[in-house]
């Protein structure tokens, strides 16, 4: 009954599944995701990798099986209900509110953790009282000399680093980040890894990515989807090494 | 030494709010606005016939509630009828059965409408877009039907007559619309002042939110159904404080106050004054009241032609209607309300992926 590893597992899922309309996007999937460890999840397009996220948070009710956060089961919470939970999520398709700066996205998300957000009948300057940690956040990500660009008007990069700082705002044990670099050109790229691994430290990450150079300096753990089941798990030279994989990506060819 | 409120720094204030260029920016331009408007309201009746200023407030404030619901949080009712009318109703029944003073019965009718907005919001904003027009019309056509049968209690194709007008025994607010007016402009006054307390709140903040990006707000923690339902509930019951001066104003009460054809008049004075600025509706309203009365006292029949084709004019040609066009005249927008517009207009701020 002892565990392999001796930390205890932050995230989990056990026969995890998900029809669309007879479509099994994902098939009876176990994933555990240590406490403190960077998980990533790849696989190629269709693998059921975002589908597979959407579970985690709640974005969509599985068909069947069970989700757990440090032994508490959030299967068919809302996704609200599981932000208070502790596990936050970005986006893969970048998701903002256009007209609102950097600092007023944070605000808005540590509201979001604190509570409040009903009172209609009080002014809005409640909310300079997050103002403070919402610059630091702001900081933390880059986008210091930004604090007060409409996050419309801001470059590509830029809105990848605000989702961070959304996600740190809510201070969360477990961070799901969907395809952090998606579309970024190689300096974002390491930016970003930095950042990650900066703000890993002492969560849980999750991450979904295509950039395998981004996967191998991040990632403690592997676990490649194919088709919406587990192909292979293990450390990134485990699973970079085995056939099973090669043959998914490269195709039945490549190693001839 | 005239507005201890007004700052210096006009952009940092203005800038902070989470809304849509607003109604009253926290500066010394918002403050002027919000004079002028007080200075023309008060002036209204001097130069319009008295019952016609007195349903240009009435609209307005109908307009700007609904312009709450579907300007910040991006729901469009098409059954806000219910409660300007159900409103209508009850505030008619309390002056004529209980002698109330009319700022009373205006207040108990808001109050019945928020108490039936309730179960309509909690069913209808798991629907959104066309789906929850839908959902509301058919609420406000279940009340109009029961308004029409309960004939002993609503007078059902007759309406309500002789709804009395009383204000505390002062003959000349009771008798003389002229004199109504300055009684019940304070109370449409504080409902706008309150939309504008609402829309410049935390909440109001989390409702632009989800009206942007419902997905966002909900990883950030936020109920977003919640939120819809409550500002639904404050938006129904500025349209019944509304829809209840309006009936004691004109001292009697039709069944086309919870018509579908006032639920669609509201729609059309809210946006072709422009939504999300709550400024439009006031426009919009004074643009088709005066319009309608000014068909009306000619004698011209078609008065759903002209006003129906004015608003294809405005919407095609002034996409933000009536109040975003002025602004940008005036040279009063700024890129970070662009960005709004666009993000209403678009229905999301997603961008592709790369």
């Amino acid at each position: 009954m002892t565990p392999p590893d001796p930390r205890p597992v932050a995230l989990s899922a056990r026969g995890l599944t998900k029809d669309f309309r007879g479509f099994r996007a994902v098939k009876d999937v176990d994933l555990d995701v240590v406490d403190g460890e960077v998980h990533a999840l790849v696989g190629p397009n269709g693998a059921g990798k975002t589908t597979l996220f959407n579970l985690l948070t709640g974005f969509i009710p599985p068909t069947a099986g069970t989700i757990t956060v440090h032994g508490r089961d959030i299967t068919g919470r809302t996704p609200e209900q599981i932000a208070h939970e502790g596990v936050a999520r970005s986006f893969q398709i970048t998701s903002l509110f256009d007209h609102l700066n950097p600092r007023e996205h944070v605000e808005l998300a540590l509201q979001g953790m604190a509570g409040g957000g009903l009172r209609f009948w009080r002014s809005d300057s409640v909310l300079r009282r997050f103002r403070g940690r919402a610059e630091e956040l702001v900081e933390e990500v880059g986008l210091a000399d930004l604090v007060e660009r409409p996050a419309g008007e801001l470059a590509y990069g830029q809105k990848r680093a605000l989702e961070m700082a959304l996600v740190l705002a809510l201070d969360p044990k477990v961070m799901l980040l969907d395809e952090p670099t998606a579309g970024m050109g190689r300096e974002d790229v390491d930016r970003t890894i930095a950042l990650v691994r900066r703000i890993a430290t002492g969560r849980t990450v999750v991450f979904v990515d295509h950039n395998m150079h981004v996967v191998g300096s991040l990632a403690d753990h592997v676990t490649v989807l194919m088709a919406g089941e587990v192909l292979a798990r293990g450390t990134y030279d485990e699973v970079r090494t085995d056939e099973r994989v090669i043959t998914a990506y490269l195709g039945e060819d490549s190693h001839a | 030494m005239s507005s201890p409120t007004s700052t210096s720094d006009a952009t940092g204030t203005g800038a902070a709010l989470a809304g849509t260029g607003g109604f009253l920016g926290r500066s010394r331009r918002g403050w002027l606005l919000v004079g002028l408007g007080l200075v023309l309201a008060l002036a209204l009746p001097w130069f319009v016939y008295p019952p016609v200023a007195m349903d240009i407030a009435c609209w307005a404030l109908f307009a700007v509630a609904l312009d709450l619901l579907l300007g910040y949080a991006g729901l469009l009712s098409f059954g806000h009828a219910a409660f300007w009318g159900g409103s209508a109703y009850v505030a008619g029944l309390a002056a004529i059965e209980w002698g109330l003073p009319f700022p009373l019965a205006a207040l108990l009718g808001a109050v019945f409408a928020m108490a039936l907005a309730w179960p309509v919001g909690v069913l209808s904003v798991r629907r959104s877009g066309i789906y929850f027009a839908m959902v509301t019309l058919a609420f406000a056509q279940m009340l109009f039907f029961v308004v029409n049968q309960w004939r002993g209690l609503t007078g059902g194709e007759n309406g309500l007559q002789g709804v009395p007008a009383h204000f505390f025994g002062v003959e000349a607010v009771e008798d003389q619309a002229f004199y109504f007016y300055y009684a019940a402009l304070p109370i449409i006054v504080a409902g706008m002042w309150f939309a504008w307390r609402v829309v410049h709140s935390p909440f109001g903040r989390v409702l632009v939110a989800t009206r942007d990006n419902p997905a966002r707000a909900r990883a950030l923690g936020y109920d977003v159904e919640r939120y819809r339902v409550l500002v639904f509930v404050l938006s129904a019951g500025l349209a019944g404080l509304a829809g209840g001066i309006f009936a004691i104003s004109h001292g009697f009460v039709s069944l086309q106050e919870v018509a579908w054809q006032t639920s669609g008049k509201v729609v059309l004075i809210t946006v072709l004054g422009g939504i999300g600025t709550l400024w439009g509706g006031i426009a919009g309203a004074v643009v088709i009241v005066l319009l309608e009365d000014f068909l009306a006292s000619s004698g011209f029949d078609g008065i759903g032609i002209i006003t129906g084709a004015v608003f294809i004019v405005v919407v095609l040609l002034f996409r933000r209607g009536v109040w975003g066009t002025l602004s940008d005249l005036l040279g009063r927008r700024t890129g970070r309300s662009h960005a709004v517009e666009r993000s209403i207009s678009a229905g999301d701020g997603e961008e592709p992926t790369a």
